[in-house]
Protein backbone atom coordinates (compact mmCIF):
# COMPACT_ATOMS: atom_id res chain seq x y z
CA UNK A 1 0.00 0.00 0.00
CA UNK A 2 1.25 3.49 -0.87
CA UNK A 3 2.01 5.94 1.94
CA UNK A 4 -1.04 8.09 2.65
CA UNK A 5 -0.79 11.79 3.47
CA UNK A 6 -3.06 12.51 6.42
CA UNK A 7 -2.44 16.21 6.89
CA UNK A 8 -0.27 18.91 5.34
CA UNK A 9 0.06 22.63 4.53
CA UNK A 10 -3.06 24.73 5.33
CA UNK A 11 -4.95 21.92 7.05
CA UNK A 12 -1.93 21.31 9.29
CA UNK A 13 -1.93 24.98 10.36
CA UNK A 14 -5.71 25.01 10.83
CA UNK A 15 -5.50 21.94 13.06
CA UNK A 16 -2.92 23.58 15.32
CA UNK A 17 -4.97 26.80 15.46
CA UNK A 18 -8.07 24.79 16.40
CA UNK A 19 -6.16 23.06 19.22
CA UNK A 20 -5.07 26.49 20.49
CA UNK A 21 -8.63 27.82 20.58
CA UNK A 22 -9.77 24.67 22.39
CA UNK A 23 -7.03 25.30 24.96
CA UNK A 24 -8.07 28.93 25.41
CA UNK A 25 -11.67 27.81 26.07
CA UNK A 26 -10.42 25.87 29.10
CA UNK A 27 -7.33 27.78 30.22
CA UNK A 28 -8.38 31.39 29.52
CA UNK A 29 -5.26 33.59 29.66
CA UNK A 30 -2.92 30.76 30.75
CA UNK A 31 -1.96 32.54 34.00
CA UNK A 32 -2.33 29.24 35.88
CA UNK A 33 -1.42 26.89 33.02
CA UNK A 34 1.84 25.67 31.52
CA UNK A 35 2.77 23.57 28.48
CA UNK A 36 5.25 20.69 28.57
CA UNK A 37 6.36 19.05 25.33
CA UNK A 38 7.63 15.48 25.45
CA UNK A 39 11.02 14.80 23.88
CA UNK A 40 11.99 14.18 21.19
CA UNK A 41 9.15 15.08 18.77
CA UNK A 42 6.50 16.55 21.04
CA UNK A 43 8.58 19.66 21.65
CA UNK A 44 7.97 20.96 18.12
CA UNK A 45 4.21 20.82 18.62
CA UNK A 46 4.54 22.38 22.09
CA UNK A 47 6.62 25.28 20.77
CA UNK A 48 4.26 25.79 17.83
CA UNK A 49 1.28 25.90 20.20
CA UNK A 50 3.10 28.28 22.54
CA UNK A 51 3.87 30.66 19.66
CA UNK A 52 0.30 30.48 18.30
CA UNK A 53 -1.22 31.07 21.75
CA UNK A 54 1.06 34.04 22.36
CA UNK A 55 -0.01 35.40 19.00
CA UNK A 56 -3.73 34.97 19.76
CA UNK A 57 -3.41 36.20 23.37
CA UNK A 58 -1.40 39.24 22.24
CA UNK A 59 2.11 38.21 23.28
CA UNK A 60 1.26 37.17 26.79
CA UNK A 61 4.15 35.06 28.10
CA UNK A 62 3.18 31.40 28.17
CA UNK A 63 5.51 28.89 29.86
CA UNK A 64 6.60 26.00 27.68
CA UNK A 65 9.08 23.33 28.79
CA UNK A 66 10.72 20.24 27.38
CA UNK A 67 10.61 16.92 29.20
CA UNK A 68 12.67 13.83 28.43
CA UNK A 69 11.19 10.52 29.54
CA UNK A 70 14.10 8.17 28.77
CA UNK A 71 14.98 7.41 32.40
CA UNK A 72 11.35 6.55 33.20
CA UNK A 73 10.59 4.27 30.25
CA UNK A 74 9.53 0.66 30.72
CA UNK A 75 11.24 -0.51 27.52
CA UNK A 76 14.69 0.27 28.90
CA UNK A 77 17.01 -2.56 27.75
CA UNK A 78 14.55 -3.64 25.04
CA UNK A 79 15.66 -0.97 22.59
CA UNK A 80 18.27 1.74 22.25
CA UNK A 81 17.26 4.82 24.17
CA UNK A 82 19.04 8.12 23.78
CA UNK A 83 18.28 10.71 26.42
CA UNK A 84 17.42 14.25 25.33
CA UNK A 85 17.44 17.56 27.13
CA UNK A 86 14.95 18.34 29.86
CA UNK A 87 14.30 22.02 30.39
CA UNK A 88 11.54 23.11 32.74
CA UNK A 89 12.53 26.54 34.07
CA UNK A 90 9.21 27.29 35.75
CA UNK A 91 7.24 25.90 38.67
CA UNK A 92 4.55 23.31 37.95
CA UNK A 93 3.36 23.00 41.56
CA UNK A 94 -0.40 23.68 41.67
CA UNK A 95 -0.44 24.61 37.94
CA UNK A 96 -2.56 23.16 35.18
CA UNK A 97 -0.14 21.22 33.02
CA UNK A 98 -0.82 20.44 29.37
CA UNK A 99 1.40 17.54 28.28
CA UNK A 100 2.02 17.68 24.54
CA UNK A 101 3.18 14.91 22.20
CA UNK A 102 2.98 14.39 18.46
CA UNK A 103 1.51 10.87 18.32
CA UNK A 104 -0.47 8.92 20.92
CA UNK A 105 -0.01 5.21 20.18
CA UNK A 106 0.39 2.66 23.00
CA UNK A 107 0.30 5.29 25.77
CA UNK A 108 3.61 4.11 27.24
CA UNK A 109 5.49 7.33 26.47
CA UNK A 110 2.74 9.35 28.15
CA UNK A 111 2.89 7.04 31.20
CA UNK A 112 6.63 7.64 31.51
CA UNK A 113 6.03 11.36 30.86
CA UNK A 114 3.61 11.53 33.79
CA UNK A 115 6.20 9.92 36.07
CA UNK A 116 8.98 12.19 34.81
CA UNK A 117 6.80 15.28 35.27
CA UNK A 118 6.05 14.45 38.91
CA UNK A 119 9.77 14.82 39.70
CA UNK A 120 9.24 18.56 39.25
CA UNK A 121 6.32 18.92 41.64
CA UNK A 122 2.62 18.21 42.08
CA UNK A 123 0.50 19.91 39.46
CA UNK A 124 -3.12 20.79 40.11
CA UNK A 125 -4.35 19.19 36.94
CA UNK A 126 -2.78 17.40 33.97
CA UNK A 127 -4.24 17.20 30.47
CA UNK A 128 -2.93 15.56 27.34
CA UNK A 129 -2.77 17.14 23.89
CA UNK A 130 -1.68 15.15 20.82
CA UNK A 131 -1.58 15.91 17.13
CA UNK A 132 -2.36 12.34 16.07
CA UNK A 133 -4.39 9.83 18.07
CA UNK A 134 -3.91 6.27 16.83
CA UNK A 135 -7.00 4.91 18.49
CA UNK A 136 -7.57 1.19 19.13
CA UNK A 137 -3.84 0.69 19.72
CA UNK A 138 -3.55 1.57 23.38
CA UNK A 139 -1.68 -0.67 25.88
CA UNK A 140 -2.59 1.53 28.84
CA UNK A 141 -5.75 3.36 29.90
CA UNK A 142 -4.58 6.77 28.63
CA UNK A 143 -6.64 9.14 26.45
CA UNK A 144 -5.96 12.62 25.15
CA UNK A 145 -8.25 15.55 25.89
CA UNK A 146 -7.23 17.59 22.84
CA UNK A 147 -6.70 15.74 19.55
CA UNK A 148 -5.55 17.08 16.17
CA UNK A 149 -6.66 14.13 14.08
CA UNK A 150 -7.81 10.64 14.98
CA UNK A 151 -6.76 7.77 12.76
CA UNK A 152 -7.39 4.07 12.58
CA UNK A 153 -4.21 2.19 11.91
CA UNK A 154 -2.74 -1.22 12.54
CA UNK A 155 0.42 -2.05 14.47
CA UNK A 156 2.42 -2.70 11.29
CA UNK A 157 1.85 0.86 10.11
CA UNK A 158 3.86 3.91 11.12
CA UNK A 159 2.73 7.49 11.51
CA UNK A 160 5.40 9.97 10.48
CA UNK A 161 5.01 13.56 11.62
CA UNK A 162 7.34 16.05 9.93
CA UNK A 163 7.98 19.57 11.16
CA UNK A 164 9.24 22.64 9.31
CA UNK A 165 11.78 23.17 12.11
CA UNK A 166 13.47 19.79 11.69
CA UNK A 167 12.31 18.32 8.38
CA UNK A 168 11.60 21.40 6.25
CA UNK A 169 7.85 20.82 5.93
CA UNK A 170 4.73 20.21 8.02
CA UNK A 171 3.23 16.87 7.07
CA UNK A 172 1.67 13.77 8.59
CA UNK A 173 1.99 10.53 6.63
CA UNK A 174 0.75 6.99 7.26
CA UNK A 175 3.43 4.52 6.22
CA UNK A 176 3.50 0.76 5.91
CA UNK A 177 6.51 -0.83 7.56
CA UNK B 1 26.26 5.51 18.12
CA UNK B 2 23.97 5.11 21.06
CA UNK B 3 25.40 2.12 22.83
CA UNK B 4 28.68 1.36 24.56
CA UNK B 5 31.10 -0.94 22.75
CA UNK B 6 31.99 -2.68 26.02
CA UNK B 7 30.16 -4.85 28.55
CA UNK B 8 32.23 -3.66 31.51
CA UNK B 9 33.90 -0.42 32.51
CA UNK B 10 37.34 -1.78 33.29
CA UNK B 11 39.47 1.12 32.16
CA UNK B 12 39.56 4.03 29.75
CA UNK B 13 41.98 2.04 27.61
CA UNK B 14 39.15 -0.31 26.60
CA UNK B 15 36.81 2.54 25.60
CA UNK B 16 36.75 4.26 22.24
CA UNK B 17 36.10 7.95 21.64
CA UNK B 18 32.40 7.33 20.94
CA UNK B 19 32.00 5.50 24.26
CA UNK B 20 33.58 8.38 26.16
CA UNK B 21 31.47 10.97 24.36
CA UNK B 22 28.31 8.91 24.95
CA UNK B 23 29.02 8.65 28.69
CA UNK B 24 29.77 12.38 28.92
CA UNK B 25 26.65 13.43 27.00
CA UNK B 26 24.47 11.08 29.07
CA UNK B 27 26.08 12.50 32.22
CA UNK B 28 24.87 15.92 31.09
CA UNK B 29 21.29 14.61 31.25
CA UNK B 30 21.90 13.09 34.67
CA UNK B 31 23.39 16.34 35.98
CA UNK B 32 20.07 17.97 35.17
CA UNK B 33 18.28 15.09 36.96
CA UNK B 34 20.30 15.45 40.18
CA UNK B 35 19.43 19.14 40.31
CA UNK B 36 15.68 18.49 40.21
CA UNK B 37 13.48 18.74 43.32
CA UNK B 38 13.15 14.93 43.14
CA UNK B 39 16.59 13.63 42.23
CA UNK B 40 15.68 10.01 41.62
CA UNK B 41 14.79 8.18 38.41
CA UNK B 42 13.54 4.59 38.20
CA UNK B 43 15.86 3.36 35.42
CA UNK B 44 17.73 0.67 37.40
CA UNK B 45 14.93 -0.38 39.74
CA UNK B 46 15.38 -4.03 38.71
CA UNK B 47 19.17 -4.02 39.17
CA UNK B 48 21.14 -4.95 42.28
CA UNK B 49 24.63 -3.53 42.57
CA UNK B 50 27.34 -4.65 44.97
CA UNK B 51 30.02 -2.17 45.93
CA UNK B 52 33.14 -4.15 46.78
CA UNK B 53 35.80 -1.98 48.30
CA UNK B 54 38.95 -3.90 49.13
CA UNK B 55 40.72 -0.58 49.62
CA UNK B 56 39.75 2.53 51.54
CA UNK B 57 37.58 5.12 49.85
CA UNK B 58 35.30 7.93 50.90
CA UNK B 59 34.41 9.99 47.86
CA UNK B 60 34.26 7.23 45.26
CA UNK B 61 32.23 4.84 47.41
CA UNK B 62 29.75 7.51 48.48
CA UNK B 63 29.53 8.84 44.95
CA UNK B 64 28.82 5.39 43.50
CA UNK B 65 26.30 4.60 46.22
CA UNK B 66 24.48 7.89 45.72
CA UNK B 67 24.49 7.37 41.94
CA UNK B 68 23.04 3.88 42.39
CA UNK B 69 20.35 5.11 44.77
CA UNK B 70 19.43 7.95 42.41
CA UNK B 71 18.98 5.36 39.66
CA UNK B 72 16.74 3.34 42.05
CA UNK B 73 19.10 0.33 42.08
CA UNK B 74 19.29 -1.92 45.13
CA UNK B 75 22.69 -1.54 46.75
CA UNK B 76 24.80 -3.75 48.96
CA UNK B 77 28.10 -2.59 50.36
CA UNK B 78 31.11 -4.63 51.20
CA UNK B 79 34.42 -3.59 52.66
CA UNK B 80 37.29 -6.01 53.00
CA UNK B 81 38.13 -4.99 56.55
CA UNK B 82 35.09 -6.71 58.07
CA UNK B 83 34.62 -9.60 55.65
CA UNK B 84 35.64 -13.21 55.08
CA UNK B 85 38.53 -12.01 52.93
CA UNK B 86 40.32 -11.76 56.25
CA UNK B 87 39.62 -15.48 56.73
CA UNK B 88 41.45 -16.36 53.52
CA UNK B 89 38.67 -16.41 50.93
CA UNK B 90 39.80 -15.73 47.34
CA UNK B 91 38.50 -12.79 45.31
CA UNK B 92 36.61 -15.02 42.84
CA UNK B 93 35.00 -17.02 45.66
CA UNK B 94 33.95 -13.85 47.48
CA UNK B 95 32.44 -12.40 44.33
CA UNK B 96 30.73 -15.61 43.25
CA UNK B 97 29.12 -15.87 46.69
CA UNK B 98 27.81 -12.35 46.31
CA UNK B 99 26.60 -13.08 42.79
CA UNK B 100 24.77 -16.19 44.05
CA UNK B 101 22.53 -13.70 45.84
CA UNK B 102 21.47 -12.46 42.37
CA UNK B 103 23.58 -9.37 42.01
CA UNK B 104 23.73 -7.86 38.51
CA UNK B 105 26.57 -5.38 38.72
CA UNK B 106 29.80 -5.11 40.68
CA UNK B 107 31.64 -1.90 41.46
CA UNK B 108 35.08 -2.85 42.71
CA UNK B 109 38.11 -1.12 44.13
CA UNK B 110 41.12 -3.32 44.69
CA UNK B 111 44.80 -2.76 45.49
CA UNK B 112 45.97 -5.09 42.71
CA UNK B 113 46.34 -3.64 39.22
CA UNK B 114 44.18 -5.62 36.77
CA UNK B 115 41.85 -7.00 39.47
CA UNK B 116 38.76 -5.75 37.64
CA UNK B 117 39.91 -7.21 34.30
CA UNK B 118 40.60 -10.54 36.02
CA UNK B 119 37.18 -10.54 37.63
CA UNK B 120 35.39 -9.69 34.38
CA UNK B 121 36.81 -12.86 32.86
CA UNK B 122 35.77 -15.03 35.80
CA UNK B 123 32.24 -13.99 36.74
CA UNK B 124 28.94 -13.26 35.05
CA UNK B 125 28.11 -9.71 36.07
CA UNK B 126 28.86 -6.28 34.78
CA UNK B 127 32.04 -4.97 36.37
CA UNK B 128 32.91 -1.34 36.99
CA UNK B 129 36.45 -0.61 38.04
CA UNK B 130 36.49 1.93 40.87
CA UNK B 131 40.28 1.88 41.02
CA UNK B 132 42.72 -1.01 40.72
CA UNK B 133 46.06 -0.28 42.38
CA UNK B 134 48.10 2.21 40.38
CA UNK B 135 46.50 1.07 37.12
CA UNK B 136 43.20 2.78 36.22
CA UNK B 137 40.34 4.73 37.77
CA UNK B 138 38.06 5.21 34.77
CA UNK B 139 35.14 7.04 36.37
CA UNK B 140 37.51 9.62 37.88
CA UNK B 141 38.97 10.31 34.42
CA UNK B 142 35.48 10.60 32.94
CA UNK B 143 34.31 13.02 35.62
CA UNK B 144 37.52 15.04 35.21
CA UNK B 145 36.93 15.27 31.44
CA UNK B 146 33.28 16.17 32.04
CA UNK B 147 34.28 18.93 34.50
CA UNK B 148 36.89 20.30 32.09
CA UNK B 149 34.40 20.32 29.22
CA UNK B 150 31.95 22.27 31.34
CA UNK B 151 34.56 24.96 31.91
CA UNK B 152 36.49 25.16 28.66
CA UNK B 153 34.29 23.38 26.11
CA UNK B 154 35.49 20.78 23.62
CA UNK B 155 38.84 19.39 24.78
CA UNK B 156 40.31 18.95 21.31
CA UNK B 157 43.63 20.82 21.26
CA UNK B 158 43.30 21.93 24.89
CA UNK B 159 46.37 21.66 27.11
CA UNK B 160 46.20 19.72 30.35
CA UNK B 161 49.01 19.20 32.83
CA UNK B 162 48.92 16.53 35.53
CA UNK B 163 51.14 17.46 38.46
CA UNK B 164 52.50 15.26 41.24
CA UNK B 165 52.87 11.58 41.98
CA UNK B 166 52.28 10.15 38.50
CA UNK B 167 54.05 6.87 39.31
CA UNK B 168 51.54 5.73 41.92
CA UNK B 169 48.47 7.36 40.42
CA UNK B 170 45.67 5.45 38.71
CA UNK B 171 43.97 8.82 38.15
CA UNK B 172 46.92 10.00 36.05
CA UNK B 173 46.91 6.99 33.73
CA UNK B 174 43.14 7.02 33.20
CA UNK B 175 43.22 10.79 32.67
CA UNK B 176 45.96 10.48 30.06
CA UNK B 177 44.03 7.83 28.10
CA UNK B 178 40.76 9.75 28.35
CA UNK B 179 42.11 13.20 27.49
CA UNK B 180 44.13 11.89 24.56
CA UNK B 181 41.12 10.06 23.15
CA UNK B 182 39.22 13.35 23.33
CA UNK B 183 42.01 15.10 21.43
CA UNK B 184 43.63 17.04 24.30
CA UNK B 185 47.38 17.53 24.74
CA UNK B 186 48.73 16.16 28.00
CA UNK B 187 51.93 16.89 29.91
CA UNK B 188 52.98 15.53 33.26
CA UNK B 189 54.97 17.45 35.85
CA UNK B 190 56.64 16.26 39.03
CA UNK B 191 59.89 14.97 40.50
CA UNK B 192 61.47 12.63 37.93
CA UNK B 193 61.53 9.87 40.54
CA UNK B 194 57.71 9.98 40.55
CA UNK B 195 57.33 9.92 36.76
CA UNK B 196 57.19 6.44 35.21
CA UNK B 197 59.87 5.78 32.58
CA UNK B 198 57.38 4.55 29.97
CA UNK B 199 55.23 7.69 30.14
CA UNK B 200 56.67 9.27 26.97
CA UNK B 201 55.67 6.15 25.02
CA UNK B 202 52.05 7.18 25.70
CA UNK B 203 52.66 10.43 23.82
CA UNK B 204 52.91 12.44 27.01
CA UNK B 205 55.62 15.06 27.49
CA UNK B 206 57.42 15.42 30.79
CA UNK B 207 57.93 18.94 32.15
CA UNK B 208 59.90 18.93 35.39
CA UNK B 209 59.43 22.67 35.99
CA UNK B 210 56.10 23.54 37.63
CA UNK B 211 55.97 27.18 36.47
CA UNK B 212 56.69 26.26 32.85
CA UNK B 213 54.05 23.52 32.99
CA UNK B 214 51.45 25.90 34.40
CA UNK B 215 52.27 28.61 31.85
CA UNK B 216 51.69 26.04 29.08
CA UNK B 217 48.40 24.59 30.25
CA UNK B 218 44.68 25.48 30.27
CA UNK B 219 43.96 23.09 33.14
CA UNK B 220 46.19 21.81 35.93
CA UNK B 221 45.18 18.58 37.66
CA UNK B 222 47.04 18.45 40.98
CA UNK B 223 47.57 14.96 42.40
CA UNK B 224 48.18 13.86 45.95
CA UNK B 225 51.47 12.33 47.01
CA UNK B 226 50.46 8.74 47.71
CA UNK B 227 52.70 8.06 50.69
CA UNK B 228 50.78 4.84 51.45
CA UNK B 229 51.94 3.34 48.14
CA UNK B 230 55.54 4.52 48.43
CA UNK B 231 57.72 1.74 49.75
CA UNK B 232 60.93 3.76 49.35
CA UNK B 233 61.77 7.48 49.58
CA UNK B 234 61.21 9.16 46.22
CA UNK B 235 62.11 12.69 47.36
CA UNK B 236 63.99 14.10 50.35
CA UNK B 237 61.06 15.54 52.30
CA UNK B 238 57.44 16.65 51.91
CA UNK B 239 58.60 20.21 52.63
CA UNK B 240 60.98 20.09 49.70
CA UNK B 241 58.29 18.62 47.47
CA UNK B 242 55.95 21.45 48.43
CA UNK B 243 58.62 24.04 47.67
CA UNK B 244 59.23 22.57 44.20
CA UNK B 245 55.77 21.32 43.19
CA UNK B 246 53.22 22.79 45.60
CA UNK B 247 50.78 25.20 44.01
CA UNK B 248 50.20 28.39 45.98
CA UNK B 249 48.32 31.62 45.39
CA UNK B 250 51.47 33.56 44.51
CA UNK B 251 52.38 31.17 41.68
CA UNK B 252 48.80 31.17 40.42
CA UNK B 253 48.53 34.97 40.37
CA UNK B 254 51.88 35.44 38.66
CA UNK B 255 50.85 33.31 35.68
CA UNK B 256 50.16 35.17 32.44
CA UNK B 257 46.65 33.59 32.15
CA UNK B 258 43.91 32.20 34.34
CA UNK B 259 44.00 28.42 34.44
CA UNK B 260 41.54 25.90 35.88
CA UNK B 261 42.69 24.00 38.97
CA UNK B 262 41.51 20.46 39.62
CA UNK B 263 42.22 17.84 42.25
CA UNK B 264 40.75 14.33 42.47
CA UNK B 265 40.88 14.38 46.29
CA UNK B 266 41.63 13.71 49.03
CA UNK B 267 43.58 16.96 49.25
CA UNK B 268 46.65 17.27 51.43
CA UNK B 269 46.26 20.98 52.07
CA UNK B 270 49.60 22.72 52.26
CA UNK B 271 51.41 19.94 50.38
CA UNK B 272 50.45 19.77 46.70
CA UNK B 273 48.06 22.71 46.91
CA UNK B 274 47.50 25.46 49.46
CA UNK B 275 44.09 26.17 50.98
CA UNK B 276 43.71 29.54 49.27
CA UNK B 277 44.20 27.88 45.86
CA UNK B 278 41.97 24.90 46.66
CA UNK B 279 39.19 27.27 47.73
CA UNK B 280 39.80 29.87 45.00
CA UNK B 281 37.45 30.70 42.13
CA UNK B 282 39.77 28.98 39.69
CA UNK B 283 39.43 25.70 41.55
CA UNK B 284 36.63 23.33 40.45
CA UNK B 285 37.34 20.64 43.04
CA UNK B 286 33.81 20.54 44.48
CA UNK B 287 32.26 20.67 41.01
CA UNK B 288 34.29 17.54 40.23
CA UNK B 289 32.62 15.83 43.18
CA UNK B 290 29.13 16.88 42.02
CA UNK B 291 29.87 15.77 38.47
CA UNK B 292 31.15 12.45 39.79
CA UNK B 293 27.62 11.38 40.71
CA UNK B 294 26.24 12.32 37.28
CA UNK B 295 29.06 10.57 35.41
CA UNK B 296 28.71 7.40 37.48
CA UNK B 297 24.95 7.42 36.93
CA UNK B 298 25.60 7.67 33.19
CA UNK B 299 28.15 4.83 33.21
CA UNK B 300 25.88 2.47 35.15
CA UNK B 301 22.80 3.44 33.13
CA UNK B 302 24.57 2.75 29.84
CA UNK B 303 26.13 -0.51 31.00
CA UNK B 304 22.84 -1.80 32.41
CA UNK B 305 21.02 -0.71 29.28
CA UNK B 306 23.14 -2.59 26.80
CA UNK B 307 20.81 -4.51 24.53
CA UNK B 308 20.47 -8.18 25.18
CA UNK B 309 21.83 -7.78 28.67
Amino acid sequence: MQPRILLEKTKFDVTIKRLCYQLIEVHNDFSESVIIGLQPRGIYLARRIQAELQNILKNKKIHCGELDTTFYRDDFRKKELIPNRTNIDFIIEEKNVILVDDVLFTGRTIRSGLDAMLAFGRPKDVELLVLVDRRFSRNLPIQAKYIGITIDSIATQNVKVEWKESDGKDKITLLNK
Amino acid sequence: MSNLSVNHLLGIKQLNKNDIELILSTAQNFKEVINRPIKKVPSLRDITVANLFFENSTRTRLSFELAQKRLSADVINFSASNSSVKKGETLVDTVNNILAMKVDMIVMRHASPGAAIFLAKKVKAKIINAGDGAHEHPTQALLDAFSMQEKIGNLKGKKIVIVGDILHSRVALSNIFCLQKLGALVKVCGPLTLIPKYITSLGVEVEPNLIKALEWCDVANMLRIQLERQDIKYFPSLREYTMMYGLNKEILENLSKKIIIMHPGPINRGVEITSDVADSKQSIILEQVENGVAVRMAAMFLLAGRQGS
